[in-house]
């Protein structure tokens, strides 16, 4: 115990150091580095309207991310996010072209507000059948939610026989205008979608900063068994933040739908793998307990500002592939460099 | 022995105003002594002293700032663990370091695997293991994965590892904090054996009777400097505790105070083990509000599963656990929190601490409800519950925003221990409360309960050292094999209560 009390002592001490410094702001600097040098090399990018189109694009993997977040601060992960929200995308697709009931004959097309609670509730069960499996029954996360990654995106392609469902406007006179509304309006000139992932992270800011939910999650995720003894409800904190990521799926599967007014069973195929990375570059421990939604922020628009600055100077989409993986792996090295003198402790 | 008494006594191996800082912090300022062949040398020290960290140094873990470590009469340094026990040192780790998913025979060869011509020659390992668990009289076979055994069998297999090296100088970091009465007598035998074979012992014990009656020579730090160094012949307990302490030291007396209802009452409880038989067995205790009752046993005897299953971590198979006149049993936790019962574990880093929070969010994990206000939590109700707890349990912290690794075991514990209080229980279960903490803080820890007492709190803890038995407690319960196999109030001797645990009072 001696020898671990003293070195902590001394790294205590509050001395500003820039390396210091520029480690635990890491991803706010990459992201500055990232505009900095794109607006160097082309005269288009650092312009109003190109933020807005690339903050819209943000918007769908910063909903995934965090969600994915919550679920990394509990000690776990979710493989799922992508096949819910092809789901989800293709459940709001089908109730906008009418839900024919037989037996009574009649087609029914739900109002667009109808559709959203219905479409965010099938998202929320998924992912509160992942939470269930993994608490209740004991299954892996990374196995729970890897199998139900292949059903729901099975049941997807199922319903839709593998075609998509165009054209999701809606007509005036069955009353259910408005889906595009999601992925196109905008107000006070910042779109819909934008507005979302902000109201969003501030919730989630909140709810981890100052609510008491927020609290247990951090506990549970850092130790489980000594958050159970001090009266956290640890199953229903798990079965909750699965429930969560569900439900934010289903928003991003809205939104990605709308914006595109038509739905397929193929959407969002490795965005899970998207948002993990953002949640990683963001400064997250996989390990669980560590994590902010200020950092997986920065890491969503770190990922999307990149693809599309290098979209915009013409870069192959293989390049960005690569320069992708760099970042994520960089961000992984940084983040044991952070924790992995105090991981050891104790 | 004549041939082994002309070797014993020279020094093997010497530290030589050994120093070693972090920045501006100086865990150990010139220490200077000698370890001698074949005989025990014993560090003694609190928490903080610096034993660690000049075990580390020695075995080669850590660089000393300055000084020389001397071997065999030339100066040498380690540039790393490895390089020391291919010199002959190894070192058995406070912590255990073992892969609980291996079995007990590659955790024991891990690293240095015996390679025969088709690839690890697992029959010769599992031969030698063998002969390893007869020589520790444990009868632990070689194939089962660590993850079975009980804690104080990990630890056997981790001395089992430090001896299976054949090494010239073994450092033993508390290898008994898990042990059983039985298994330290049969630790003892082995290191008089090693000793008899000119190995060289570097101890490290809390267990300040026990460490006694097996050193050569005793080393006491204190604040990271040497206070005494003298042969077994020359010291006695009080010595070492004052070299460690500086002053007088007394775990306390039981508080005058005047109990109230029971609050507090298990009636016929048993718990199961999963092979079949009850690790609780029947057992009834009532304690009443301002009584202290402490639970004395050896490992295995229960007492942990007793406290577990009364704060709902474990269910039990039968009985009743009533709380101020209301049955609880089939609470969840967090109710029974709420109805005033708390748990401090057994294990602090296991169960008890969150090492990514900070030490104030770790004071308050368990009362967030009293300073939420609506949807969210209120930081000004959160900073004063955090305050009082740091001032009422006196954890000695920057603040309450520093890391939990920043502090000393013992102040981790109160940390746990306020952690409870801060619930405002009505009754505190505290499983081996002074489990790796030293002297000063164990008082401290002491007194903490008997003033809670003093306000009506019940107190219920476990220990595995009889002399903290004859401490605060008002009543003395030895358990064994689950059941209740004596009861005595606090004028009771040692051997009395060591006798009723089914332990022999020899060595």
């Amino acid at each position: 115990m001696s020898a671990t009390t003293a070195p902590a002592a001394a790294s205590r001490k509050p001395e500003f150091s820039i390396g210091r410094f520029l480690l635990e702001g890491r991803a706010f600097f990459a992201l500055i580095a990232i505009i900095a040098v794109f607006s160097f090399l082309s005269p288009n990018y650092f312009t109003l309207s190109n933020f807005l189109i690339m903050s819209s694009q943000v918007a769908i993997y910063g909903i995934l991310s965090i969600g994915m977040l919550l679920v990394i601060l509990n000690g776990g992960i979710d493989l799922s996010v992508g096949s819910i929200l092809a789901l989800c995308g293709v459940v709001a697709g089908a109730m906008m072209q009418g839900v024919e009931l037989d037996w009574a004959g009649v087609i029914l097309y739900p109002p667009v507000w109808a559709v959203v609670i219905l479409t965010i509730a099938v998202g929320a069960g998924v992912g509160a059948l992942n939470g269930v499996l993994i608490s209740i029954f004991k299954v892996p996360p990374f196995v729970a939610t890897l199998g139900v990654m292949y059903v729901a995106r099975g049941v997807a392609l199922l319903m839709t026989n593998g075609l998509t469902y165009n054209n999701l406007r809606g007509s005036a006179e069955l009353g259910n205008t408005g889906f595009n509304w999601l992925g196109f309006n905008r107000i006070a000139g910042i779109p819909i979608s934008v507005i979302v992932l902000a109201t969003v992270a501030v919730l989630a800011g909140l709810m981890l900063s100052r609510s008491a939910f927020g609290r247990w999650l951090y506990a549970s995720g850092g130790n489980e068994r000594a958050a159970e003894l001090s009266g956290v409800p640890t199953r229903r904190v798990k079965i909750t933040v699965y429930t969560i990521s569900g439900a934010l799926a289903a928003i991003a599967g809205l939104v990605l739908s709308s914006q595109l007014t038509s739905a397929g069973p193929t959407a969002g195929t490795t965005y899970e793998l998207t948002a993990i990375a953002a949640v990683v570059i963001g400064g997250a421990a996989l390990t669980g307990g560590r994590g902010t939604v200020r950092g997986t922020m920065l890491g969503a628009f770190v990922i999307g500002f990149l693809s599309a600055g290098l979209v915009i100077i013409g870069v192959s989409s293989y390049w960005q592939t690569v320069f992708t993986g760099a970042v994520i792996v960089l961000a992984v090295l940084m983040n044991s460099i952070q924790y992995g003198r105090g991981a050891r402790k104790g | 022995m004549t041939r082994a008494a002309s070797h014993t006594g020279e020094v093997v191996l010497a530290a030589r105003n050994v120093a070693k800082s972090y920045g501006s912090v100086h865990a150990l300022k010139g220490v200077n002594f000698d370890i001698h062949r074949g005989q025990v040398t014993t560090l003694f020290g609190e928490n903080g002293a610096g034993k660690s960290t000049l075990m580390k140094i020695l075995s080669g873990v850590i660089q000393p700032t300055t000084g020389e470590i001397i071997l065999d009469g030339r100066p040498v340094t380690f540039a790393s663990a490895n390089e020391a026990r291919d010199r002959g040192i190894s070192i058995i780790h406070q912590e255990l370091s073992l892969a609980p998913n291996l079995s007990v025979r590659d955790n024991i060869f891990m690293g240095r695997e015996i390679m025969g011509p088709t690839g690890v020659d697992f029959a010769e390992e599992e031969r030698q293991v063998r002969r390893l668990m007869e020589e520790l009289e444990e009868n632990i076979d070689p194939l089962t994965p660590v993850e079975e055994l009980r804690l104080g069998q990990q630890q056997i297999v981790e001395i089992a590892r430090a001896l299976s090296v054949d090494s010239r100088i073994l450092i033993m970091d508390e290898p008994t904090s898990a042990l059983s009465a039985s298994e330290v007598e049969v630790l003892f035998k082995v290191i008089r054996d090693l000793t008899a074979k000119d190995v060289s012992i570097v101890y490290i014990s809390h267990h300040l009777e026990e460490a006694l009656t097996i050193t050569d020579h005793a080393v006491v730090l204190r604040d990271g400097t040497m206070t005494a160094y003298a042969p077994r012949a020359e010291i006695d307990l009080e010595w070492i505790v004052r070299n460690m302490v500086g002053d007088n030291y007394d775990l306390g007396a039981p508080p005058a105070t005047r109990f109230g209802e029971v609050a507090l009452s298990i009636r016929n409880l048993s718990v199961p083990d999963p092979a079949g038989f009850n690790l609780v067995d029947k057992l009834s205790l009532d304690v009443r509000a301002g009584e202290i009752v402490c639970i004395y046993g050896l490992m295995g005897a229960g007492r942990t599963e007793l406290l577990e299953t009364c704060a709902g971590r474990l269910t039990a198979s039968g009985g009743e656990i009533v709380l101020e006149g209301r049955e609880i049993s089939h609470l969840s936790i967090a109710e029974r929190i709420a109805r005033g019962l708390a748990l401090v574990p057994e294990d602090r880093q296991r169960d008890g601490l969150v090492q990514t929070m900070t030490v104030g969010e770790n004071l308050s994990l368990a009362s967030i409800s009293s300073f939420t206000r609506g949807l969210f939590t209120s930081r000004s109700a959160e900073k004063k519950l955090i305050g009082d707890s740091i001032r009422n349990v006196t954890v000695k912290t920057s603040g309450g925003g520093a890391a939990i690794g920043s502090l000393s075991g013992g102040n981790q514990q109160k940390v746990v221990i306020g952690k409870m209080l801060a619930t405002r229980p009505r009754v505190i279960l505290l499983d081996e409360p002074s489990r790796g903490i030293d002297i000063g803080a164990k008082a401290e820890v002491f007194k903490l309960l008997a003033q809670g007492a003093e306000q009506g709190l019940a107190v219920v803890y476990t220990t595995s050292e009889v002399s903290e038995c004859l401490s605060i407690a008002h009543r003395i319960i030895v358990m064994h094999k689950g059941r209740i196999s004596a009861e005595f109030d606090s004028t009771v001797t040692k051997e009395k209560i060591m006798a009723a645990s089914g332990e022999s009072v020899a060595a």
